[in-house]
């Protein structure tokens, strides 16, 4: 009888998260490797080039090609480095990139925790990202890679910040820190609408926690030569990249929860109700992992001061001052969410 | 319990790095971001050019000049033939005075573009430099049309050109140069009023007049601190003193005017090729005298004298009269020289190149010191340095 229960009670579950686990993990994978693909075919287009085009239909498969290339190139561990470490960091990374889907809600019912905290715990796995970078940074034992790591962990630190004052103004205005709650409270009217200076603040700041042009001072190609991913090859290195548009894939869907909506489509009337509203999700994402993309094409890179100088001079008090507006217009006209 | 003492770190900022612009190494004192102190170690690329032409005629002198700033080779070929003209007391016929202009200008073209793109791309925006070398393609493909080769032209010889420019060849210069501003104005509009990129270049490795003449400055470098010389105008050469173009200046000779006074500068030339192209008489392009130019091959079939004369041109080569002269270009990147002596043989006596980049790298240390590690890249890629001419 106990043994049944046993298996009921413990297996059963554990095996169906399991399965979930999968059934993120893997279109997710699948997901940035196209991700990968997009982008480069939307520089190419905005380079007067072609892009990938020659393995499989339109270059399609050129993601695995790469993936396949890295896998067979020799993971070289630098005499000096710290083997545990240098390994470690890439997976820490990576883990990161992925673990933060768990509470990510597609629609209202496909979300594999629907924890009461879901943004403190998306808030705790973007800050550890800075972890991997550290470490990575460190352990490699190699200059460029230590300023890169610097760079980074300041960098991630600071802006960090700011993203939370913007998560405190939509956790204000949700009255909830579950994910599919707050997409629900956004059914009239879409955050990024009574909150669009957090909206841009939030996006910039995602620029800045992911490593991206403007902020990409960590991996600068011109001066540090890649950074803190310096000394790394072939499936370590492969590891940061995964990891890299994991989170970036993660963080435009966070954007699409907070500000857009979530699943919801834009407006409750019926050619756009037709539409699953999984697909509204990934649609919106897909739009945010453009203007990513757009971004990168555009825009030269930050000195290390200046970025600090937006981060701690201009968007810490500008998200502190709408965090008062917000609360304060709030209970002066009775807004406040039930 | 013992003092802690600090000490800087020291990074090695290439020979293999991307900003470096070819095989600079610096040596760089770091507290923290930093620069403390910049050394430049050069010497990585020398090939020993001067000593080598010593023992070379003075046409087989000529494919060394390409190699020294491999950005612009036409431009450099040019100061030796100038140099060579000048001792044997020759003048290149007008049509090949025309159409080293026209190619000098295209050079200056092709060399701004890619200092221009590759700076914004150090700088982090890697866009305008796939448009600007989309341009730079088919300027290399002018070149090979005129000269067979794409980079190492040897195309500008002492006494002319090496051959007249094919038929079509000028009529598509002509479109490319109507369409070509439409180039510049979309990089332009990418990133010269970019907030972003103006407050990474502004101030950053600014001169004054009196430091770029104590450095040595010429060029887009010292005209970017607002002093307008340029040889084409000051000391006019070949037939620039018949043309109309203007030379733009700025004013703080920062990394942000350097690239605005290049900018404009890929303009004028735009204007100048125009008015090549519309101007180009007919006639020789090398002079007449088979003493110093080949016979054509058809004469060698039928003369003596001929076949004489080019076995003697590419054994022996053409003996230059004693003397010593300076010839400067304004080549894109600044004023590039050849002081040439001779001794009355048929090899010169002595070459000496003065190269603008070497002068402009001893200043880096000067504009680099107690800035960031971001602006030294910034200053290595607006100082536009070539390590072929630099190391020689």
């Amino acid at each position: 009888m106990a043994e049944s229960n046993f298996w009921v009670d413990y297996i059963l579950p554990l095996l169906l998260i399991v399965g979930y686990i999968a059934a993120i993990i893997l279109p997710l994978l699948l997901i940035v490797a196209l991700v990968t693909y997009g982008e480069r075919k939307i520089w190419a287009a905005m380079q007067y080039r072609k892009g990938p085009n020659v393995v499989g239909p339109f270059g399609l498969f050129q993601p695995l090609a790469d993936g396949l290339k890295m896998m067979l190139k020799e993971t070289i561990i630098p005499a000096g480095a710290n083997r545990v470490l240098f390994i470690l960091a890439p997976m820490i990374l990576f883990t990161l990139g992925l673990i933060g889907w768990a509470v990510i809600p597609f629609n209202s019912v496909m979300v594999l925790a629907d924890i009461n905290v879901g943004i403190l715990y998306l808030f705790a796995v973007s800050s550890l990202g800075v972890y991997g970078i550290i470490i990575a940074g460190w352990a490699s034992n190699s200059k460029y890679g230590f300023l890169g790591a610097m760079r980074s962990a300041a960098q991630m630190v600071s802006y960090e910040v700011s993203i939370g004052f913007v998560l405190v103004t939509v956790l204000l205005a949700a009255g909830s820190l579950n994910l599919r709650d707050i997409v629900e409270a956004q059914k009239g009217l879409w955050f990024f609408i009574p909150l669009a200076p957090m909206f841009v603040i939030y996006f910039i700041s995602a620029l800045a926690e992911t490593n991206r042009t403007p902020f990409d001072l960590p991996e600068a190609e011109g001066e540090l030569v890649g950074g803190y991913q310096v000394e790394y090859s072939s499936m370590t290195w492969v590891l940061f990249m995964l990891g890299e548009y994991a989170n970036i894939v993660l963080l435009s869907g966070l954007c699409v929860v907070l500000f857009l909506g979530g699943w919801l489509p834009p407006f409750h009337v019926e050619p756009f109700t037709w539409i699953p509203d999984v697909v509204w999700f990934l649609a919106k994402t897909a739009f945010v992992i453009f203007v990513f993309t757009w971004v990168k094409a555009t825009l030269p890179r930050y000195r290390y001061d200046q970025l600090m100088r937006l981060g701690w001079k201009v968007f810490l008090p500008a998200s502190l001052a709408w965090v008062v507006i917000t609360a304060g217009a709030m209970h002066l006209f009775g807004w406040m969410p039930q | 319990m013992s003092e802690t003492r600090i000490k800087n770190m020291t990074i090695n900022l290439g020979p293999q790095h991307p900003a470096a612009h070819g095989v600079l190494r610096l040596v760089l004192e770091m507290d923290g971001e930093v620069v403390e102190r910049v050394d430049p170690h050069i010497g990585l690329l020398h090939r020993g050019t001067e000593k080598l032409i010593e023992h070379k005629t003075y046409l087989q002198a000529v494919p060394y000049f390409d190699r020294l700033d491999y950005v612009v080779p036409m431009n450099q070929e040019h100061a030796f033939a100038l140099a060579v003209e000048r001792l044997l007391g020759i003048e290149a016929p007008l049509r090949a005075q025309y159409i080293r202009v026209l190619y000098s200008e295209i050079g200056r073209i092709s060399n701004h573009l890619l200092n221009i793109c590759v700076m914004i791309l150090d700088v982090g925006a890697f866009t305008p430099y796939f448009w600007g070398f989309e341009e730079r393609e088919i300027i290399m493909e002018f070149y090979e049309r005129a000269s067979g080769a794409r980079m190492h032209a040897a195309y500008f010889r002492p006494g002319g050109v090496a051959s007249d420019l094919p038929p079509d060849l000028l009529r598509d210069i002509g479109e490319w140069n109507k369409r070509f501003p439409k180039v510049i104005d979309d990089i332009e509009g990418l990133i010269t009023e970019n907030r972003v990129f103006k407050q990474r270049t502004v101030d950053i490795g600014s001169t004054s007049p009196a430091e770029a003449f104590d450095w040595g400055f010429s060029g887009p470098m010292l005209r970017a601190t607002g002093v307008a010389w340029d040889l084409r105008r000051n000391q006019p050469y070949e037939v620039y003193d018949e043309l109309e173009f203007s030379i733009p200046v700025g004013t703080t000779g920062d990394g942000y005017e350097r690239y605005l006074v290049r900018m404009a500068e890929m303009r004028e030339s735009v204007k100048i090729i125009d008015q090549c192209l519309a101007r180009l008489p007919d006639g020789p392009v090398k002079v007449v005298d088979n003493k110093i130019s080949p016979p054509s091959r058809s004469q060698m079939k039928n003369s003596m004298e001929a076949l004489i004369h080019h076995f003697k041109l590419y054994t022996e080569g053409y003996h230059v009269p004693a003397g010593e002269t300076y010839a400067a270009v304004e080549a894109p990147k600044g004023e590039f020289g050849v002081y040439l002596v001779s001794d009355g043989s048929n090899k010169p006596y002595r070459c000496k190149i003065r190269s603008p980049g070497f002068a402009h790298l001893q200043a880096l240390e000067y504009v680099s010191r107690n800035r960031m590690l971001a602006d030294v890249v910034v200053n290595i890629a607006s100082m536009d340095i070539v390590f072929g001419e630099i190391d020689r």
